[in-house]
């Protein structure tokens, strides 16, 4: 989240879609509902069905699923059709300004300048900023020009405005109804009322869009958030309280997963890897360190460029004394990424024998991810697996899933190890949540029987993989051998001890010049300001820098102090990057530094004291005055919020695009020949089909989870198997007619991969919708089935996944799996 | 009693707002149903289930997201799901939590004719006590909503107790203390119809839903659980909420004008058996001595 749960309370207006936060939320939904009932908030919910959250909206409008980018670019049409956008804003926050160079071209054709028809990557030098003066560039890799060319009255035909308007000129109000299903009317109802917020440019109100895994679980999931961008930066909703673009993670941790690198390209704090092109450290740094690249007028922050002091922290967080100037801090230690290690190719390479072993530490992967066969497939021909869970979870048991016989059981030679973890309130920690916020928890009770803790899972597997590598050297033992391990008790690190080395120490004195302060060799720092590339700072993860100060742990504050009345909350927790509640926070005020909403003041530029002052952490330089004309989005070498995404940010286009699902009922209305999102590759096993409409596969299937369940865990639960004690199939009454299917009854739903039977729950919350003039029906299935649990195990239910039914087929960003929106047939039983 | 005796007001070791600190419970008590702001998570039928220590049960699908059909007697706090269209087209999805209303004048008390098995307390809490019931289920009848229910086996019948335990405590009833959403409010009789009147005055203003009203029935004396539906005029559409319920005419009469009646009756029936006493002596056993006498 840009902003935060609380902060949702300070709203007027909620753009709810691609989450159903009433339904995986429902704590964070109270906030919605102050929202409502302190401010008359009101609320649109864009989704495939008329969901929990649809349930207390001001408006509902029915998509296709997958259709999000047509309905979002319909909405940035709107808003500069009507004139309701922030122009102040927009000119001075963004990069609305900048010139675009002369060979980017439009996607006209659904293609955007540079693309290989061989490789299906995208050339990316063209989609660059101009120059101010025509210097040639130089050798290497297109880069971003040290001084942008600009206009700030957006008139240029080449200034990113007037090449958003264009590009999203072709998102009519026809063009939506015919992609998302939406009548033309509904969709102007629910543009009006969003642009309601900015009518006539006037900034005191403010709208928030709220999403989840209904936008990233698509072929174009990063584009879609992209759009929700866009639209909020065109309309000065980002950095102002009760606005931003707010991503509701699913689970209680996610966001913590993500910040230590739960993600194959990022290592702790999203720096990202290495890669075999990175001959050393410097090398490595030179690559991933941007430069400013801003109108020579303005100023940039450009944050980024202290990446040289979080990564050596981070090396002598790993390698203490070992990581040395003279061996690059230990860079060749590092593993360099050298391909996609993402979740659906680690297990295509494990179908095709290329990976031999996989851990599963809490997560049920034959069940979470996309093509349950495939992945069952492929951990028959593993050598090992490990699952470390609190029940027997499919996963440890694939070898007897559904259709395995009692022979071929026998053959499946793959050895699994079962852990028996902890639970979550078995643990203490922090859990960082959808806000940033890191707040620790202490254990409830601890494990039962012989359960152990994560931690000592993990570092028991660590010190014997390290003794093993000691007695018998190995290939490169190094990176093993020098890995730091300085915990009181090795074979089972408390998480005090680790949470105090993710924040970070001083090794050496170092010294603050502005503040004239030192902090000693073993003091908790401070901030990340206090990170140093010399070797004299180890910091495990520099985003969280700030949060195991001398002072204590401040995720462990209680104090529920508010006296902004904006629900900062500042002693409660501690919320990353320094303890900042709402990012980009100086776009809450006009250039001049002033609040644009007096009623909500964040923070402002106090002229007297020459420094940003307010009720949250400034995020931005404290001392920048406004006449420097320093852009608020300080994270972008260009400090502004980009409405044209340059150069290799993203692999499918500098604007989003509607592209159809990679199973789609219908062909492109925008360009019939690219229908898909042309770097989408189709994988390509025997496990991978891919179905189309001329097979009989007609009917757009979604999936998503229940409030009563939280994902596999909970049908061991009798409390919420009682609540929802079976899967079933969500269709539309019209479907149900024609297929002569009562409520009850049992249906067969099947995909170019599998099928999946259950009883049909006919419901008039999804309506057959007219997409391209064809009747269209839409299912959803929620995800939460299996085959164990209390009512498979008692053969209450049929043994099968929901996730037999979906597509390996992956966002080109982020790699999430396309598990919305896919293509099924309908039959009864 | 005064619930507000033993009301919490503040907590060693405890990190912020101290439970219920702030709610008066000084007088009559009530729980306010927001129905607009309910999301239908369960999460109260949970908190009942748990608090009343019942267990859980094997449910069937029965095309709806509702946990079952009807309250049971270990069950008395489910969430009606409708699906609904307005006469203006609007589609809804409604939710609301259905329990005991604790009414004013309680059907189910003036319906029961076992001493003590229901009683009323100044707060206006409506409980039922299990060991004085004799299973007559009288008040099944009593009830216009519809919510004691009878356990077979036990031969008693039970229902939502407002969490009387939990209030005499001073703390809310537990359905209101696991709400996440804040559409269930717990205080004074007063302040809950305060709130409520204050929020259908938002709903008419500023949303759509310009039936929008307090559901508190003056046919049963005013309820001590009440609704802020969107559209009051039609609550049948809420799960099928009675729209002007009203204590059964025949529990009226029988329990009413007729009460003098029955006991008259009763007193004739012990007068009459003095009388016959007198007249023909004791009863005789037949057989005994008489046959001995054979």
């Amino acid at each position: 989240m840009t902003n935060g749960w609380i902060d949702i309370g300070n709203t007027d207006l909620m753009l709810i879609m691609g989450g159903n936060p009433a339904e995986n939320h429902p704590c964070g939904f109270k906030w919605a509902m102050e929202a409502k009932r302190n401010r008359n908030a009101k609320i649109i919910v864009v989704d495939p069905r008329y969901t929990r959250t649809a349930a207390t909206s001001d408006l509902f409008l029915q998509i296709r699923a997958g259709a999000d980018i047509a309905f979002l670019g319909g909405l940035i049409h709107h808003a500069i059709e009507t004139g309701a956008i922030a122009t102040e804003y927009v000119v001075n926050y963004t990069n609305a300004s900048f010139l675009i160079d002369e060979r980017f071209n439009l996607p006209e054709d659904g293609l955007y300048s540079g693309f290989d028809e061989a490789s299906k990557t995208y050339d990316r030098s063209t989609w660059n900023y101009q120059a101010s003066s025509k210097a040639p560039a130089g050798p290497g890799p297109a880069a971003l020009p040290p001084n942008v060319a600009f206009d700030p009255t957006l008139e240029d035909p080449r200034c990113v405005f007037q090449l958003l308007k264009k590009h999203y000129s072709r998102y009519t109000p026809q063009l939506v109804e015919s992609i998302t299903g939406i009548p033309k009317a509904d969709f102007l109802k629910a543009a009006e009322l969003f642009c309601s917020v900015r009518k006539n440019g006037d900034m005191k109100k403010v709208a928030t869009i709220v999403y989840a895994v209904g936008w990233t679980h698509h072929t174009f999931g990063t584009q879609i958030i992209r759009a929700a961008a866009i639209l909020q930066l065109l309309s000065g909703n980002v950095g102002r309280a009760g606005g931003g673009v707010n991503a509701l993670r699913g689970h209680s941790n996610i966001q913590g997963a993500t910040d230590v690198a739960g993600i194959f390209d990022n290592l702790p704090g999203y720096l990202k890897v290495p890669n075999p092109t990175d001959k050393d450290f410097d090398a490595w740094m030179t690559r991933i360190t941007p430069k400013s690249s801003k109108p020579g007028e303005w100023d940039s922050w450009n944050y980024w460029s202290n990446t040289p002091r979080f990564a050596v922290s981070l090396m002598k967080s790993f390698y203490g004394d070992a990581a040395t100037k003279e061996n690059g801090w230990g860079f060749d230690y590092l593993p360099k990424v050298d391909r996609n290690y993402s979740w659906t190719s680690i297990w295509d390479e494990m179908y095709k024998g290329k990976v031999k072993g996989v851990v599963a530490f809490g997560m049920n992967a034959v069940a979470i991810g996309p093509n349950s066969h495939k992945t069952i497939d492929a951990l028959k021909k593993a050598d090992w697996l490990a699952v470390c869970e609190i029940y027997p979870d499919e996963t440890s048991e694939f070898w007897k899933s559904p259709g395995i016989t009692t022979e071929e059981m026998k053959s499946i030679q793959t050895e699994v190890y079962r852990l028996p973890g902890a639970g979550f309130a078995e643990k203490d920690g922090t859990f960082v949540n959808s806000a940033r916020w890191l707040q620790w928890k202490w254990a409830a009770v601890p494990p039962p029987g012989l359960a152990k803790l994560d931690q000592e899972i993990l570092a028991r597997i660590f010190l014997r993989i390290r003794e093993l590598y000691k007695a018998e050297g190995g290939t490169f033992p190094d990176p093993i051998l020098n890995a730091t391990w300085n915990y009181t008790t090795p074979h089972n690190p408390s998480l005090a001890e680790v949470a105090k080395e993710l924040n970070g120490r001083a090794l050496a004195d170092v010294e603050d010049k502005a503040t004239n302060t030192t902090m000693k060799p073993g003091q908790q720092l401070p901030g990340f300001s206090w990170l140093r590339d010399d070797g004299s700072t180890a910091c495990g993860n520099w985003i969280w820098c700030g949060s195991w100060t001398e002072a204590g742990a401040l995720s462990q504050r209680r104090g529920t102090e508010d006296p902004s009345g904006l629900g900062a909350f500042p002693n409660w927790g501690w919320s990353w990057p320094m303890n900042r509640r709402v990012l980009y926070n100086r776009a809450s005020c006009d250039p001049s530094g002033k609040p644009w909403d007096p009623d909500r003041k964040q923070i402002w530029w106090n002229e007297a004291a020459k420094k940003w002052v307010g009720n949250d952490v400034p995020d931005f330089k404290a001392d920048s005055a406004p006449q420097d004309h320093m852009g608020p989005f300080i994270m972008n070498p260009d400090g502004v919020g980009r409405l044209f995404a340059p150069l290799t940010a993203f692999a499918d286009g500098p604007f989003p695009e509607f592209y159809e699902p990679m199973e789609s009922p219908v062909t492109n209305a925008l360009h019939p020949l690219r229908s898909q999102n042309p770097v989408v590759k189709k994988f390509t096993t025997a496990m991978d089909k891919y179905g189309t409409p001329a097979e009989g596969y007609t009917v757009v299937c979604t999936t998503y989870r229940l409030t009563e369940h939280y994902h596999y865990w909970t049908k061991n639960n009798p409390m919420s198997v009682q609540l929802v004690p079976e899967p079933f199939v969500e269709i539309p009454a019209e479907l149900a007619d024609e297929l002569k299917i009562r409520g009850g009854e049992m249906i067969k739903v099947s995909s170019a991969r599998s099928s999946f039977t259950a009883k049909a729950m006919v419901t008039r919350r999804i309506k057959p919708m007219l997409i391209g003039g064809k009747k269209t029906y839409q299912i959803g299935i929620p995800i939460h089935g299996g085959f164990r649990g209390i009512q498979e195990d008692a053969g209450r239910i049929i043994k099968q996944l929901t996730n037999n039914l979906s597509p390996t087929a992956v966002d080109p960003n982020a790699f999430t799996p396309e598990f919305k929106g896919f293509l099924v047939k309908v039959e009864r039983v | 009693m005064s619930n507000g005796v033993l009301q919490i007001k503040a907590m060693s070791g405890h990190a912020g707002t101290v439970p219920g600190a702030n709610t008066s419970r000084d007088y009559e008590v009530a729980k306010l149903i927001d129905v607009t702001t309910c999301i239908g998570c369960k999460a109260c039928e949970v908190a009942c289930l748990e608090w009343n220590g019942y267990p859980f049960r094997e449910t069937q699908f029965d095309n709806t997201y509702q946990t079952m059909p009807d309250l049971a007697w270990n069950y008395y706090n489910l969430i009606r799901f409708d699906e609904h269209t307005t006469p203006e087209g609007t589609f809804q999805w409604l939710m609301r939590k259905d329990g005991c209303l604790h009414c004013a004048e309680p059907g189910c008390m003036m319906a029961c004719p076992a001493d003590g098995a229901i009683v009323q307390y100044a707060n206006g809490i409506v409980d039922f006590n299990q060991e004085n019931c004799i299973g007559c289920q009288y008040c099944v009848t009593g009830c216009p909503f519809n919510i004691p229910k009878f356990n077979a086996e036990t031969k008693k019948v039970h229902k939502c107790t407002l969490c009387s335990d939990r209030v005499g405590a001073g703390l809310e009833p537990a359905c209101v203390k696991a709400c996440p959403t804040g559409c269930l409010h717990f205080g004074s009789k007063e302040d809950m119809l305060d709130l409520a009147e204050k929020r259908v005055d938002q709903l008419k203003e500023h949303t759509a839903h310009k039936n929008a009203g307090v559901y508190n029935p003056a046919g049963v004396g005013g309820t001590h659980v009440m609704y802020v539906l969107h559209d009051a005029t039609n609550p049948e559409a809420y799960g099928g909420l009675p729209k002007d319920p009203k204590i059964p005419l025949l529990v009226r009469i029988w329990k009413g004008p007729l009460k003098w009646l029955g006991n008259f009756a009763m007193a004739g029936g012990v007068v009459a058996a003095f009388a016959h006493f007198m007249k023909f002596g004791p009863k005789k056993e037949h057989g005994g001595e008489e046959h001995a006498d054979d």
